[in-house]
């Protein structure tokens, strides 16, 4: 099995820890990971601005690009979303599209349903609060949402849970929105960063010590807010815990 | 039209008041989960209106005609409008006739829609809304900030000042109760004056020719009881075609709403009193439009229940008059712009796209998706602000060529790291006004990669 390890653009620039977490959990699982270098990014930034004519050739490059590979995974529920959910516009009945959207994982589904891990070594003793960033849980389905009248799970957790030591806090609002929201976060800056607090304050009241979840943007706007509030809360995206390495010594 | 991040600004400016607006809705969010959860049927409930209101648009021309056809044999007056003046003049032509001046009218989203209240005044009419909240916004002289709770926004101080300047009950009165028997006698006054009663319309029913009106209050009977002439205002797409499905549509809207399991009031009107007249009048006013569009044509399978407003995160914390839209939020948000999109073009954006509307929408509108096409629609009429568009453009660009790609990392990251933090965070820098930017690494993943593999002595990359 190859798969393509796609990291998205933000991350691997400003994130690269969160894109070698991922590899090095994949690789443990024995699995044959490659980085294609061409790649950059899967569009939706236009595509969530509306600039329907400026994703289209980004939606084609990335296609191309992992089309050679038995599954594409990567550490963002959201850019996965993108990819399986709002390329068709862009291919009219293309077998690579539908081959490349149907193979596209985030990692933690990837581990959870192709995978099926059932364990991995280490320990994690800290009180974790999950963010379920919200194109990972309604897009994709990581877990079950709030709204709905389902029976309730989480395949982030569950993948958490085989880390030893681990203490899930207990959440007000389980589900809500960070404000991240792409460009959201900067043309509604006072909704969003309203957002990231209301968040935030969930988390401390719960007694959240490291605040973790599958997409690392939503991450990067509450670990933004945390540090200029200096506060001690930690944030880590859910490969460096599974990871076993936050990896920031290599890369700092 | 002011754009709504600069009035969500406003709002959350204030922010002990934003917060405890974000948190009444909350509660009736909570409410309404726990109401659906005791349904463990509601995935099919949603399933099956969806597929009800669906089948109905999609014959919507067949079922507008049985409608009236049932409904004339009734004994009902049913008139046809293409937009909101053709449909306030109907109304003021049936008023006219019976030289009426003094109106009550209960709930209504679609006159509001075609602001009737000030049309009807300019006439010399009294109109008086008596649904409690509706009446509080009435007497401020502002529109409703949601659909079904119109005066969420305003605190019992206020109502308290309110009522004591204008129905003189006393200063600094706030105990809920003095306020409601207050508002209760004004508005006894105001039904037992009336000479016409104005309701809208949550279902109409094409096999009986009967709706169905729902209220919490009553004031919908109150009104239509005494006066001699009832008009019901409807958008036509409140249509359902058997009386059998309204036990899926009640069983959804108060639950969906407020957490009920069915309001108060659920009033059938199949008729005219004897000796009176009863009024339907059909409202097009850009729903054909929508109709006729694949990508938003499930917007009409709303049923006004504003579950998708108690939901959304923007909403809670930014207001229903920061939408500047007879209804707000998310479904406000794809109907205002379907009636005016360059006035309305900042709603779309006025959302994070966390799909919270879209599962809890009791009808199953793909809200966020919709609210995504609107953003291509927009940009697609070129009413995209020019830093958007020229910005995707320089963005995309950069996208496509991978040197470019890698070469504006590497100089974002050392400036990042080197220029002084005046220069990074500043007024042009909006991300930055109350957040970090993250800390950026000597490195980025595919420096460490590239050099792995050649370390490795792995195979080099392309």
């Amino acid at each position: 099995m190859k798969v393509g390890l796609f990291v998205p653009c933000y991350v691997d620039q400003m994130y690269p820890e969160v894109a070698w977490a991922a590899w090095r959990v994949l690789t443990h699982c024995g699995i044959d990971v490659d980085f294609p270098a061409a790649q950059t990014c899967c569009g939706q930034p236009m595509a969530n601005t509306g600039c329907v004519d400026q994703t289209a050739p980004l939606a084609k490059q990335f296609v191309k690009i992992f089309r050679p590979y038995d599954y594409v995974v990567s550490p963002s529920g959201s850019c996965i979303a993108m990819v399986r959910h709002h390329y068709a516009e862009f291919f009219e009945n293309s077998a690579d599209y539908r081959y490349v959207s149907e193979r596209s994982y985030e990692l933690c589904e990837f581990l959870h349903d192709v995978l099926d891990l059932k364990e991995l070594p280490g320990q994690f003793p800290h009180r974790v609060g999950i963010h379920q960033s919200c194109h990972g849980l309604r897009e994709l389905r990581l877990g079950s949402s709030s709204e709905l009248v389902k029976p309730a799970f989480s395949k982030v957790e569950k993948l958490l849970s085989l880390i030893d030591g681990i203490e899930f806090t207990a959440l007000q609002r389980p589900d809500e929105c960070c404000g991240f929201g792409g460009t959201f976060a900067v043309a509604e800056e006072a909704v969003s960063v309203m957002m990231g607090d209301d968040r935030i304050a969930d988390h401390e009241q719960a007694g959240t010590e490291v605040l973790t979840g599958a997409d690392m943007s939503c991450l990067m706007h509450l670990d933004g807010l945390l540090r200029r509030r200096k506060s001690p809360m930690r944030v880590l995206h859910v490969a460096q815990i599974l990871a076993g390495d936050d990896g920031k010594a290599l890369f700092s | 039209m002011t754009d709504h991040a600069v009035l969500a600004q406003k709002f959350v400016a204030n922010s002990p008041r934003a917060h405890w607006h974000d948190r009444a809705l909350w509660f009736v969010r909570a409410k309404r989960d726990l109401a659906a959860k005791s349904l463990p049927e509601w995935e099919e409930l949603r399933e099956h209106a969806s597929d009800i209101k669906a089948h109905c648009v999609a014959h919507l021309a067949d079922y507008l005609e049985e409608f009236t056809r049932n409904a004339e044999k009734l004994g009902v007056q049913v008139h046809w409008a293409k937009d909101a003046a053709e449909h306030n003049q109907i109304v003021l032509g049936i008023l006219q006739k019976h030289r009426v001046t003094k109106i009550v009218k209960s709930k209504s989203m679609l006159t509001e829609e075609c602001h009737l209240n000030p049309f009807l005044e300019r006439h010399g009419m009294e109109v008086i809304d008596t649904d409690l909240g509706e009446r509080i916004v009435q007497m401020r002289h502002e529109p409703p900030s949601h659909i079904v709770l119109p005066a969420i926004h305003i605190q019992k101080e206020e109502v308290g000042a309110l009522f004591h300047e204008q129905l003189g009950t006393d200063e600094g009165a706030t105990d809920p109760q003095y306020l409601v028997e207050a508002a209760r006698k004004h508005l006894r006054e105001k039904f037992m004056a009336a000479e016409a009663g104005i309701t809208g319309v949550n279902f109409a029913i094409a096999e009986t020719g009967g709706f169905v009106v729902c209220t919490n209050e009553g004031n919908c009977d109150l009104g239509v009881s005494l006066p001699p002439v009832h008009i019901a205002c409807m958008g036509i797409e409140k249509l359902i075609p058997r009386a059998q499905d309204l036990g899926v549509f009640l069983r959804l809207l108060a639950r969906s709403a407020t957490g009920q399991p069915i309001t108060t009031y659920s009033s059938h009107f199949h008729g005219p009193r004897p000796g009176c007249e009863l009024h339907v009048v059909l409202v097009d006013n850009g729903r054909t439009e929508i109709l006729g569009s694949d990508d938003f044509r499930r917007s009409l399978n709303c049923i006004r229940c504003g579950a998708c407003m108690n939901t959304c995160p923007v909403y809670r914390r930014s207001g229903g008059h920061s939408y500047q839209s007879t209804v707000p939020g998310p479904i406000g948000s794809i109907l205002a712009p379907a009636r005016d999109a360059a006035k309305h073009e900042s709603l779309p954006f006025a959302c994070s796209l966390c799909g919270s509307c879209t599962d809890v929408c009791p009808v199953k509108i793909d809200l966020h998706h919709q609210l995504l096409t609107w953003r291509g629609e927009i940009a697609r009429r070129g009413l995209l602000p020019k830093s958007k568009s020229m910005g995707m453009k320089f963005v995309s660009f950069v996208f496509q060529h991978r040197w470019l790609y890698e070469w504006s990392g590497k100089l974002a990251r050392f400036s990042l790291r080197v220029l002084p933090r005046w220069m990074i965070y500043n007024r042009f820098n909006a991300w930055g006004r109350q957040r970090e930017l993250p800390a950026a690494p000597r490195s980025s993943f595919r420096d460490w990669y590239r050099h792995r593999s050649k370390n490795d002595g792995g195979k080099q990359e392309s």
